[in-house]
């Protein structure tokens, strides 16, 4: 029997050098739904992409990837769940020595035994797929940032994967890429029927494709639902984010001594 | 007079203690590379499986090493030609500038420097180029579609290092050779047969040439190595790629100077 979720989170803590970054995180991400991950810079989001991925190891509970939990496998195990995932790079991550077409053609040469007239027509389909036919000469440093995420977002989906992970996909994109890859992620997500995971902090795009979203902040997951109930949702925390309010449960100041005192010093004391 | 004491014992504390982290992290690098180094060779199948990946890299780092190669190696006979009949010929024995050059380039110079060369050029291509993968997360991509970055990417070009190195020895004692012979013969007058005949006599296959290329497989390992440890260890940053780079010039130096006294003594020994 298959879970309704692909992927499970329980009690999942996770830190370094004995600091929490996440405390008893508990997630699910059902098959076929585009689920997104928000909370402020350095909140560790990325990172839970990285456990789910089996790149790193929790100090407590568990990631389960289709029934299976990530960090119990061993090295095989491990590549082979993650060949049912694909994974787009916060800048894409392309190999710079390898054109468009190779980029693309890369986990099908490396991953599977299908001959090389058959990679020619999968690549030139994935690059269709994200508009780029046309530019599978072209080498990685011939792109813009937009072509660029969207190259890696073909190479991302080469080997048809059920999910599909996004680390801050719109991040530094123009308004015109942005809407581009909103669309490619919601379309490609329905196409092949796979699950998306975005972890992003851009609440307007990530919000009109999401169909679930939690926020993480502090370690703990500080709200979750649907965009719509979030956008309504009256938590200060939430409020601050979704609306982009300047000062909040999230200070605009970084801890620092009291401002008079530190003006007033006439010099830095000596450590 | 106590407020001196304590001053100066916290000094001497603080000095103890860096000392020691920095102990502690060079033993931790140190255990680090040989891990890196193990994992090599454990990965290094698919290099030979599919030798078109490690015949590209040759070409980056062998080929691409030729040009600096020959013409050091033509400048360094010459100045061997030169100094060797200014001191051979006060002792009336010029005639024997072949086999000094020849001696000098096959046992040290052409192993030794063709080494450093290797990672003044090479070297310092093969850590930039590793850093920068890691920087731009290349290397966890790849990691996150189950291909193996050390199979994929160190081993090949280790045993591309350790191939071209010794192709690049020969390559420099031979052109080695041939600079003293342009000085010494056609431009200095020393007796062509002479020059020949006596390298042919005095230079032995085993104890000269053999030693020579142990020798330059041994720098190869190394030099590679250090390479890519440093690329596959440095901090993804800027700052981090840089001091990698310049780490690589200098341990490779110092290694490739330390292991030739080494294997010079076992050699002469043995």
């Amino acid at each position: 029997m298959t879970s309704h979720n692909i992927v499970e989170i329980d009690n999942l803590s996770f830190g370094y050098k004995g600091r929490l970054l996440h405390k008893n995180i508990n997630m699910v991400f059902p098959r076929g739904k585009v689920v997104a991950i928000m909370g402020g810079s350095g909140s560790g989001k990325t990172t839970l992409l990285r456990l789910i991925g089996g790149q790193i190891k929790p100090v407590k509970g568990q990631v389960r990837v289709g029934g299976q939990v990530v960090h119990e496998q061993n090295r095989d195990g491990i590549y082979k769940l993650r060949r049912t995932m694909g994974m787009l790079f916060q800048h894409g991550a392309l190999f710079t020595d390898l054109s468009v077409f190779d980029n693309v053609a890369f986990p099908m040469r490396e991953l599977t035994d299908l001959p090389e007239s058959m990679i020619r027509d999968l690549v030139l389909m994935k690059l269709n797929a994200v508009g780029l036919r046309g530019a599978h000469q072209l080498m990685p440093a011939e792109l813009s940032g937009g072509m660029a995420r969207r190259v890696a977002l073909a190479r991302a989906v080469a080997l048809d994967p059920n999910i599909i992970m996004y680390d801050e996909p719109f991040a530094g994109l123009d308004p015109i890429s942005m809407g581009v890859i909103c669309d490619l992620i919601r379309s490609l997500n329905d196409a092949l029927g796979a699950t998306s995971i975005i972890v992003s902090h851009d609440v307007k795009e990530t919000f009109l494709i999401a169909d679930y979203v939690y926020f993480v902040a502090d370690g703990e997951i500080a709200a979750e639902g649907t965009p719509h109930d979030l956008m309504q949702s009256t938590l200060p925390f939430v409020h601050q984010f979704v609306h982009g309010e300047k000062d909040g449960p999230v200070p605009f100041h970084y801890p620092a001594a009291n401002y008079q005192d530190e003006l007033l010093k006439r010099r830095h004391p000596r450590k | 007079m106590h407020i001196i004491h304590s001053v100066l014992f916290n000094k001497l504390a603080r000095l103890l203690r860096n000392l020691g982290r920095r102990m502690i992290e060079r033993i931790w690098r140190l255990g680090a590379g040989a891990r890196l180094f193990l994992l090599t060779m454990l990965y290094s199948g698919e290099s030979f499986k599919r030798f078109n990946l490690t015949l590209r890299e040759i070409y980056f780092t062998g080929v691409m090493s030729l040009l600096i190669i020959i013409v050091s190696a033509f400048f360094v006979g010459m100045v061997l030609g030169l100094q060797g009949y200014n001191t051979l010929q006060k002792y009336g024995s010029s005639e024997a500038i072949g086999v000094l050059v020849a001696l000098s380039l096959v046992r040290e110079l052409g192993p030794v420097v063709t080494a450093l060369l290797f990672a003044g050029r090479a070297g310092t291509a093969i850590t930039a180029e590793i850093g920068l993968m890691k920087t731009t997360e290349q290397l966890s991509a790849m990691e996150m579609m189950a291909v193996n970055p050390i199979a994929r990417v160190i081993a090949p070009r280790f045993w591309a290092g350790v191939i071209s190195m010794p192709i690049l020895a020969a390559l420099f004692s031979m052109v080695g050779v041939l600079g003293g012979y342009l000085v010494a013969v056609p431009i200095i007058g020393v007796d062509e047969g002479a020059f020949w005949s006596q390298m042919q006599a005095n230079v032995d296959v085993r104890d000269d040439i053999i030693n020579g290329v142990i020798k330059s497989f041994v720098f190869g390992v190394a030099c590679t190595m250090i390479a890519l440890f440093e690329g596959f260890d440095a901090p993804p940053t800027a700052e981090g790629v840089s001091h990698a780079t310049t780490r690589t010039v200098v341990i490779s130096s110092l290694t490739v100077l330390g292991l030739d006294f080494v294997l010079t003594s076992f050699m002469i020994v043995v």
